[in-house]
């Protein structure tokens, strides 16, 4: 379940240990699954995976073709188009890119298009700022797309392979986002193990193209006009693919750790067997969580953390599972549900899942930095019966609600 | 150098030859569409598709054509077709060319055939909402074919102006008012647009040429690099006009050089429908319930923007290709 299993496992693949951006780890991992056509925008904090690939392109290192298009909404066009014509294909983008992109995300889904898409997550303007929260992300819950957040370069790398297994699995057939925090993961140097032999990205991650596409031998169409008599039916089998991906994700999740020796399943917990109280979070923040979960239980608390990794399919089932028997669920939510009937996203899921009240608080909002005092603090108050379920708390903002 | 500047055709003949070929009997738009009666759309598809012949894809954003040639599990289309979104019509087709370009290194698809890429659009996804996609396209320089059928409005959701609804025209966006009298805009030049991405083919057409119209598809077929073809596409509903009207209007539109068929072929330009002698553009507009309002004064004023274009087209020429106007020829001439 964990990144770091306690037992070595047999590594079946030879692996070198290397030091790289989550950006670039991204781009890394892309380049070794061997798209045949990339179409990108520039948007800070995803530029730099997107100079990489065309660097790798310009340099003969990667035979695709590169579309440096006119936006982000074009990108999006772009490789729904070289995905329908049978291509893999890989885009990048954060937030107001993929605001721009959006109007296309949900095609991608009815169309069964394969695609897979990294997003340096970021928040969304107004006021702009360029830097990290999981606001643009979190606009995606609802379209259709399988959503994975993760903690760190490796596990981003780790997971695009995974993604382009899952996307093209005759099974599913959907689209794929890889997403993690933009600067503390996508800026930061970070040790990772790779492949010494790029053939075994491929091997563990062949291109199938067996979804339906256009070709002239066999003419078909894509994206007909779907009357109120079909339309439901036809959108009913992305919702049924998208359920069926849930068993196919954490499937090639094991599959993957038997070639890599890692895996990281649906979601990551820390000592959350004996837990009364569950801080829940993602992204690269769990670090930090973790830390505090050490902290309390120093001081007698019995804490524990759970890391979301799989947003979408929701995996309420074994969620339910682990945090039932937990007295106190905190979600620490990177991102802000306006009006909702929680203020983060996350947290409202969670609480819809367990069926109970849940306590939350926003933190890392605009990149508003944190650190692991600040959300121990959070997680007393919790434990002391300061912060009441159901209420808005802030981590970190002047004048909030603490 | 990019070479954006157009100038005339040196060897201009004075009468533009078609080379001859024969169009197959098959058909790849097949009937049973839901177009309008008199809609010429179909005029249009039919033909591309007997130039473009098989091997094509078709790219069709929203719009009239897209609405109504595919509510599934019904097609119209004998050849593999997409529909994505309204804007998107050259990037969906800048992918599917770069695809086509990887899958055949990869040997997924026969590296010596060759696969049409068509992007079918109307006004509105072309002049407008889809106009950053085309620019893009046709800067970057992919080998598509792209052709607007430009029916001057939003025709799909009920006639509201676009960049390309001709100036007087009433629509539901422009109506006549007692104030405004319909349309106060030009049409957007969207040939003469895509000719300064410095593009090696772009043309106008018109259904009621179809020798000319066809032509053109065959060379844009056959140009390496991107390609454009604005066509003028008669609207029943829109331009509210008998439906037996649909190419008289088309004809009226050439005839009163409202509408030029041109070529401008790596940056040559060539009048390919040279128009001895002008009817007044009052026979055009006459026939249009969205002309009805306009008052003389208004005529005249369209009448003389048409003959200024007609001088620069001339200038441009070197010669007189598009004639002088007559107002002693009659508007509808008898046929037999």
């Amino acid at each position: 379940m964990t990144a770091q299993a306690l037992v070595p496992r047999e590594k079946k693949i030879a692996q070198k240990r290397i030091a790289l951006t989550g950006n670039h780890a991204v781009a890394l991992a892309v380049k070794m699954c061997r798209p045949d056509v990339i179409a990108a925008y520039p948007i800070t904090p995803q530029t730099p995976v997107v100079e990489k690939l065309a660097e790798y392109v310009n340099n003969g290192e990667l035979d695709a073709e590169y579309i440096p298009v006119e936006s982000e909404h074009s990108a999006m066009s772009a490789v729904i188009g070289a995905s329908a014509m049978g291509a893999r294909t890989f885009t990048e983008t954060s937030s107001q890119g993929l605001m721009h992109m959006y109007e296309n995300l949900p095609i991608a889904v009815g169309l069964r298009l394969p695609i897979v898409m990294g997003v340096a997550a970021r928040t969304i303007s107004a006021p702009i700022n360029v830097w990290g929260d999981y606001s643009d992300v979190m606009t995606m819950r609802e379209l259709g797309w399988i959503i994975y957040i993760v903690q760190n370069a490796q596990e981003a790398f780790d997971t695009i392979i995974q993604a382009y297994r899952v996307a093209e699995d005759q099974r599913v057939h959907l689209p794929a986002v890889v997403a993690y925090d933009g600067f503390w993961t996508s800026h930061v140097l970070q040790p990772l193990d790779v492949p010494e032999d790029e053939e075994d990205v491929i091997r563990f991650s062949p291109i199938t193209r067996s979804w339906v596409k256009l070709d002239v031998d066999k003419p078909l169409q894509l994206g007909a006009v779907g009357t109120p008599e079909w339309y439901w039916e036809i959108r009913w089998q992305a919702v049924e693919a998208l359920r069926e991906s849930l068993k196919v994700i954490e499937e090639i999740d094991r599959e993957f750790d038997k070639w890599f020796g890692r895996s990281y399943g649906l979601f990551d917990t820390y000592r959350l067997e004996d837990a009364e109280l569950a801080i829940v979070t993602y992204g690269s923040i769990y670090g930090l969580v973790k830390k505090v979960v050490n902290r309390l239980r120093e001081e007698g608390v019995k804490a524990g953390a759970l890391r979301l990794r799989v947003i979408r399919p929701w995996p309420g089932d074994k969620l339910r599972k682990a945090l039932d028997n937990i007295e106190k669920v905190f979600v620490i939510d990177r991102a802000i549900n306006h009006g909702g009937p929680l203020i983060g996203p996350m947290a409202t899921e969670v609480a819809a899942t367990l069926q109970r009240p849940v306590y939350n608080a926003l933190a890392t909002i605009g990149m508003r930095a944190i650190d692991s005092d600040m959300i121990y603090e959070a997680a007393v108050k919790v434990a002391k019966g300061l912060w009441a379920p159901n209420q808005t708390y802030t981590i970190g903002l002047r004048g909030g609600y603490e | 150098m990019v070479k954006t500047a157009v100038k005339a055709a040196e060897e201009y003949e004075g009468q533009y030859e078609y080379a001859t070929f024969e169009l197959p009997n098959e058909e790849l738009f097949l009937p049973g569409h839901g177009l309008c009666a008199g809609c010429t759309i179909g005029v249009i598809a039919r033909h591309m598709l007997k130039v473009f012949g098989p091997d094509t894809v078709i790219i069709n954003p929203t719009g009239c054509a897209e609405v109504s040639t595919v509510v599934y599990p019904r097609t119209n289309w004998a050849v593999p077709w997409i529909h994505v979104a309204f804007g998107n019509g050259g990037s969906v087709a800048s992918g599917i060319e770069a695809a086509i370009k990887a899958l055949k290194r990869r040997g997924v698809i026969d590296p010596n055939r060759r696969i049409n890429v068509v992007v079918f659009a109307g006004d509105g996804g072309t002049a407008d909402i889809g106009f950053q996609a085309l620019s893009g396209m046709l800067e970057r320089g992919h080998k598509v074919i792209y052709v607007m059928y430009d029916n001057e409005g939003y025709m799909n959701t009920g006639i509201q102006r676009s960049g390309t609804t001709p100036f007087g025209a009433s629509t539901t966006t422009s109506p006549a008012g007692k104030v405004v009298p319909g349309n106060i805009r030009h049409k957007k030049p969207m040939a003469a647009i895509a000719a300064a991405h410095g593009i090696p083919y772009v043309a106008t057409a018109n259904p009621a040429y179809v020798h000319d119209m066809v032509y053109k598809f065959k060379k844009a077929m056959e140009v390496n690099g991107p390609s454009f073809i604005h066509i003028l596409q008669s609207c029943t509903p829109g331009w509210r006009f008998e439906p037996k009207y649909a190419i008289r209007v088309l004809e009226l539109a050439t005839e009163t050089g409202y509408w030029v068929n041109y070529e401008i072929e790596n940056g040559e330009f060539r009048v390919t429908l040279p128009v001895p002698r002008r009817k007044h553009v009052k026979c055009f507009l006459q026939l249009q319930g969205r002309f009805r309002h306009l008052k003389p004064d208004e005529i005249e004023y369209i009448q003389k923007v048409i003959d200024r274009d007609v001088e620069e087209i001339n200038r441009l020429m070197g010669r007189e290709v598009i004639g002088p106007l007559d107002p002693s020829l009659p508007c509808l001439t008898e046929r037999k």
